[in-house]
C-alpha cells in the first residue's frame, strides 16, 4: 500500500472532483488569514486585511489562494510521491519565501474546515480522515527540503 | 490570546443555535477525532469505539455539557472549569497535543451541520474559544 489505500484514494478523488479549486483556494487562504492573523505576516503587500470581510473579498487573497490550491491539486495527481512532486516548491518556501512549515499545517486544517463547510454530511469521518492524511502529507512534503 | 466581546457574542450565538444537538455533535467530533487521529484512541482502551457506540455517545454528551458550561462562563473559564482542570491534570493526563485534534474536529462538525453560522469570523471565534478551554484544561499539568 502506498501513501493512501485504494479506498482512501477513491474517497479523496471522489470528493476532489466536485471541488471548485479556484473558489475553495480563495476561501481557504482567506480563512487562514482571518482565523490565524499572524499568518498575514507573509502578505504585507496584499492591501486591506483589516477585517474578516476585507480579507475574504480581497482580490489578491483570492488570486493567491487560487494559485496555492491549484498547486495542491496538481500534487494530488502524484499522491504516492508527494515529496518528489513538491521538492521544488519546498526549496522555494524555505530559501526564498522563508515560511515556517507550521503554516502548511494550519492551512491544511483550514482547507479541511472549508471542505466540511461545503460538503456537509458528505464530508463524513472516513472522508475527513483520508483528507487529513493528504494535508499532512503535503505539509510534510513542503517541509522536506528545509535546512 | 484574549476572547473579545465579539468572540464571546459569536460563540454564544453559535452554541445557542446548536441547542439540544450538542451531545450528538460532541459524539461526532469524538468519532472524527478517533478516525483522523488514531493515536487519540490510546486514551480509550476501555471503550467500544465502533460507529454508534453507546460509550462514545455518552462521552460526547459529557464533553458537550462541559462546553455548554464553558460558554455560559466565558468571563471566568479558570474558575468555571477548575474541577475539570484538576481531573485532566492529575487523573486523565491527556497529552496537550490532543486538545488541538478534538478542537479541530469540533470545528469540522459544526462546519458540516451549521454552514450558515460557520462564517470566517465565527470560525475564528470558535477556534479561539476551544483554544482557551484547552489552555485552562491543561493549565495545572505542571
Amino acid at each position: 500500500m502506498g501513501f493512501l489505500s485504494a479506498e482512501e484514494k477513491g474517497l479523496v478523488n471522489g470528493l476532489w472532483g466536485k471541488v471548485n479549486v479556484d473558489e475553495v483556494g480563495g476561501e481557504a487562504l482567506g480563512r487562514l488569514l482571518v482565523v490565524y492573523p499572524w499568518t498575514q505576516r507573509f502578505f504585507q503587500s496584499f492591501g486591506d486585511l483589516s477585517s474578516a470581510d476585507a480579507i475574504m473579498s480581497n482580490s489578491k487573497v483570492k488570486a493567491h489562494g487560487k494559485k496555492v490550491l491549484n498547486s495542491f491539486s496538481d500534487g494530488l495527481k502524484n499522491i504516492d510521491d508527494l515529496k518528489g512532486a513538491f521538492a521544488k516548491l519546498s526549496e522555494l518556501h524555505c530559501d526564498k519565501l522563508h515560511v515556517d512549515p507550521e503554516n502548511f499545517r494550519l492551512l491544511g486544517n483550514v482547507l479541511v474546515c472549508v471542505l466540511a463547510h461545503h460538503f456537509g454530511h458528505d464530508f463524513n469521518p472516513q472522508v475527513q480522515a483520508a483528507f487529513q492524511k493528504v494535508v499532512a502529507g503535503v505539509a510534510n512534503a513542503l517541509a522536506h527540503k528545509y535546512h | 490570546m484574549v476572547l473579545s466581546a465579539a468572540d464571546k457574542s459569536n460563540v454564544k450565538a453559535c452554541w445557542g443555535k446548536i441547542g439540544s444537538h450538542a451531545g450528538e455533535y460532541g459524539a461526532e467530533a469524538l468519532e472524527r477525532t478517533f478516525c483522523s487521529f488514531p493515536t487519540t484512541k490510546t486514551y480509550f482502551p476501555h471503550f467500544d469505539l465502533s460507529h454508534g457506540s453507546a460509550q462514545v455517545k455518552a462521552h460526547g454528551q459529557k464533553v458537550a455539557d462541559a462546553l455548554t458550561q464553558a460558554v455560559a462562563h466565558m468571563d471566568d473559564l479558570p474558575t468555571a472549569m477548575s474541577a475539570l482542570s484538576d481531573l485532566h491534570a492529575y487523573k486523565l493526563r491527556v497529552d496537550p497535543v490532543n486538545f488541538k485534534f478534538l478542537s479541530h474536529c469540533l470545528l469540522v462538525t459544526l462546519a458540516c451541520h451549521h454552514p450558515a453560522e460557520f462564517t470566517p469570523a465565527v470560525h475564528a471565534s470558535l477556534d479561539k474559544f476551544f483554544s482557551a478551554v484547552s489552555t485552562v484544561l491543561t493549565s495545572k499539568y505542571r
